[in-house]
């Protein structure tokens, strides 16, 4: 196996990361909508502790692309300019957003930032999942890795359907997450309908996706793949059979594992390319025409190796630090 | 404008901004450290109550000024791939690593141990939590480190090769210890150091002004502070002459532009102003002092400092016709003079500060007035900070990467002047919108605060 491939798996785990953590802390911030101010602020605390060590795995994930695969970094920021530049003002306003809500105590304030919270949490969800439903699609790149269409080219139906889709899964994803951390008996009876209601819905759009994705795209043409998006598919079940029993724990794992397949599956598919080209077979960014030397990989390797089992440990020990579900009385930030 | 010079713009207007608050993440970062370390060692139960509100109070400062870096911090990073693929993909090779290293070393622990350390109060025992403070304040400063690798690489290249048309690394040790890494990172550590000790020390003096209650405690805070400062200040001062003096090697064109010496001299004198004529090469009027520039490179009045003109001639045998010299001269020459005349007003203001609270305090009832007005000053390091990051990278012109790539080759192809322009507005109006909300938010915190021993 060369660093090219082991580069395509480490980014695959990344992704992975960062669709999973930042998945149920987009999620939660979706869930603000509509909800008392009070129960708000306890979902702003469960995640609270956390999401800022959550957001570096997308940080991480965009690094470390650039160091091993320069020019997918290259191509890929450069073609969603405009949809990164979405995103970026949503990620603003969701940062900023944690730390001034509870600075001061008249609702117009809260009201505001947990409005930012929303938008800086759907609109990354949204856009990641047309981002991601591109790369699978192809998008046109010429023969010099450079990005020919235009910003309405990216938004395209199945694009978007695939945005949708993602909005779903994570805030079922999140939904879950609360089951899981929050104390209040009567908001608990809440959320695990609203989980059961969006693992339905998530299920629905999987399906549409699917098919959609189907008649668009090669990525069902491999074995590898169409193995994983079934375990996904399976995973996203037995979260909503978690859900209904009641059992908070076996829905948001079996949504962990659903996430980690769906964003395997994709790689899979994606497996050696990992930028398609809508023009040229020829034109597409893979693994070696993309890459770094072996020498900066094998550098990137060794960092990896010693670093990313250091953060899982110490990321871990943070969740047990906070691992008490968060009561009403808990949201006095600070 | 067309996308290019927009592209430029947008880089250095988030850049600027980014470097409003990452100064004082840096320095306030060990502040804050250094003041739980106080709280945990503190004997009587009251002054234990005073110095825990003591360490919130500035902690709250800290996390409202570290939220808006780390945001746009985010910015900063994808900046690289949205508008400059082109340098992205000449410099993934080596860029990419000090980044992503940045990522797994620096930014992972800053980001997971502020979170333990902001909701860990009563989850944590003392000594646990103050360790994650100096873990974020560790990871604020490595994070800056690997910043500083990648852009002392854009200064001034080592320990790489041209491999097919890009730049590839062949010596990460080189990368690392690279020269002007030295200079450009002491330089700012303690930029740092200055930076968040000033704001203590201005917060501070008005708290001391208006908030009778809290007075005592925040006396005794200035006087930690204005200890800390002058560390901050010495240091960037000595590592910023150090940094100019190795720039006679490592960047000739940098330093001749910064102080408008268009003529090779030996001694060369150090303009005090200057009216520059950057189209004829030469200063149109200008107030010297003979041989002080060449005392101030070589520390002695005998030796050779190189002009612009002539570096000018240099660099076209070397890499061919074109023309070599920063476009803004005028600039840098000016921002170089703002950066220093702002330290050395810097000193004076926390020396004389100083003299104030460890010789007169019992005169500071008489002088209240004075320490209520210490706010207006708070823009200093600003400045001094700004107009620093302009002369570094202004004075890389017309260069992305000194000698390897032109700015004007490396910006994305497939963008549009209108795409950059809605973004530019885009984060702008954003970048501002945010300023205005977070220091409102952080002076009603700051006034509406007491920190007394009461529960």
């Amino acid at each position: 196996m060369d660093l090219n491939i082991v580069w395509f798996i480490l980014i695959t785990v990344l992704f992975t990361g960062f669709f999973i953590l930042e998945g149920f802390d987009y999620g939660v911030g979706m869930m603000l909508l509509g909800r008392p101010k009070n129960e708000r602020s306890q979902f702003v605390r469960a995640i609270g502790p956390v999401w800022d060590g959550n957001e570096v795995w997308m940080i991480t994930a965009g690094g470390a692309t650039f160091a091993a695969f320069p020019h997918v970094y290259a191509t890929m920021f450069s073609t969603f300019y405009l949809a990164l530049f979405l995103m970026l003002l949503a990620l603003i306003m969701r940062g900023v957003a944690f730390e001034l809500r509870g600075k001061f105590q008249f609702a117009d304030w809260t009201n505001f930032w947990d409005c930012s919270i929303f938008f800086g949490s759907f609109v990354p969800a949204l856009l990641w999942g047309v981002a991601v439903t591109n790369l699978l699609r192809g998008v046109p790149i010429d023969f010099q890795m450079h990005y020919v269409g235009t910003f309405l080219d990216l938004l395209s139906p199945c694009a978007l359907l695939g945005g949708i889709f993602f909005v779903l899964l994570f805030a079922f994803h999140g939904s879950n997450f609360l089951l899981i951390r929050i104390a209040d008996k009567g908001l608990l009876e809440e959320l695990r309908k609203k989980s059961l209601c969006l693992g339905l819905l998530t299920l629905a759009a999987y399906a549409v996706f699917a098919g959609v994705a189907f008649a668009d795209t090669d990525i069902l043409a491999k074995l590898s793949t169409v193995i994983f998006l079934g375990l996904s598919i399976a995973a996203l079940i037995a979260s909503c059979a978690g859900a209904n029993a009641g059992c908070g724990c076996k829905a948001f794992i079996s949504s962990t594992l659903a996430i980690a397949f769906l964003t395997i599956g994709f790689f899979t598919a994606l497996f050696p390319r990992i930028m398609v080209s809508s023009l040229s077979p020829d034109w597409s960014l893979n693994i070696y025409n993309a890459a770094s030397t072996p020498h900066t990989l094998m550098l990137m390797t060794i960092a990896a190796v010693i670093f990313v089992p250091i953060v899982l440990i110490y990321q871990a020990w943070t969740y047990r630090v906070f691992k008490e579900r968060v009561t009403p009385a808990d949201v006095h930030y600070h | 404008m067309d996308a290019l010079i927009l592209s430029r713009l947008q880089f250095a207007i988030t850049t600027v901004y980014h470097f409003l608050f990452v100064p004082v993440t840096l320095g306030l970062s060990i502040f804050v450290a250094l003041l739980e370390m106080w709280y945990i060692n503190s004997g009587s139960y009251e002054e234990r109550i005073k110095l825990k509100k003591l360490v919130k109070f500035f902690g709250t400062i800290f996390l409202i000024n570290f939220a808006m870096g780390v945001v746009t911090g985010i910015v900063q990073e994808f900046h690289f791939g949205m508008n400059w693929s082109e340098y992205a993909r000449f410099m993934g090779d080596i860029f990419g690593a000090p980044l992503a290293l940045e990522a797994l070393t620096a930014f992972f622990i800053e980001s997971t141990f502020i979170g333990l350390w902001i909701f860990g109060w009563d989850k944590l025992n003392e000594k646990l939590h103050c360790l994650c403070i100096w873990i974020v304040a560790f990871g604020s400063n490595l994070s800056a480190f690997w910043i500083l690798v990648a852009n002392s690489f854009m200064q001034h290249p080592v320990g790489y090769a041209i491999e097919d048309g890009r730049a590839v690394m062949t010596d990460f040790g080189a990368l690392v210890t690279n020269p002007y890494l030295f200079g450009e990172y002491s330089h700012t550590f303690f930029a740092g150091i200055t930076t968040g000790g000033f704001l203590v020390i201005v917060v501070s003096a008005w708290k001391v002004a208006t908030d009778e209650d809290s007075r005592e405690i925040f006396l005794r805070t200035m006087r930690r502070a204005v200890l800390y400062t002058l560390v901050g200040v010495l240091g960037v001062m000595g590592s910023g002459h150090m940094h100019a003096q190795y720039l006679a090697e490592g960047n000739p064109m940098k330093l001749a532009s910064f102080e408008a010496l268009w003529e090779t001299e030996n001694p060369a004198p150090f303009a005090v102003v200057a009216d520059i004529n950057q189209e004829a090469g030469k200063n149109d009027f200008e107030i010297l002092i003979p041989n002080m520039f060449t005392f101030m490179v070589h520390n002695s009045f005998e030796g050779e400092v190189k002009g612009i003109n002539d570096l000018q001639r240099e660099a076209v045998e070397k890499y061919g016709s074109g023309y070599y010299i920063p476009n803004d001269v005028r600039g840098m020459f000016w921002s170089f003079r703002a950066m220093v005349g702002a330290g050395g007003a810097l000193l004076l203001i926390v020396l004389g500060t100083g003299c104030f609270v460890f010789f007169c305090r019992e005169k500071i009832r008489e002088h209240l007035c004075c320490l209520k007005l210490m706010p207006l000053l708070l823009p200093i390091p600003f400045i001094a900070n700004s107009a620093g990051w302009y002369i570094a990278e202004a004075g890389r012109q017309p260069w992305i990467v000194v000698g390897l790539q032109k700015t004007a080759v490396a910006v994305s192809p497939n963008l549009s002047a209108g795409e950059v322009w809605v973004t530019l507005i885009g984060f702008t109006a954003i970048y501002l919108f945010l300023a205005v909300l977070a220091v409102f938010t952080a002076v009603m915190f700051i006034r509406r605060t007491h920190v007394t021993e009461e529960e």
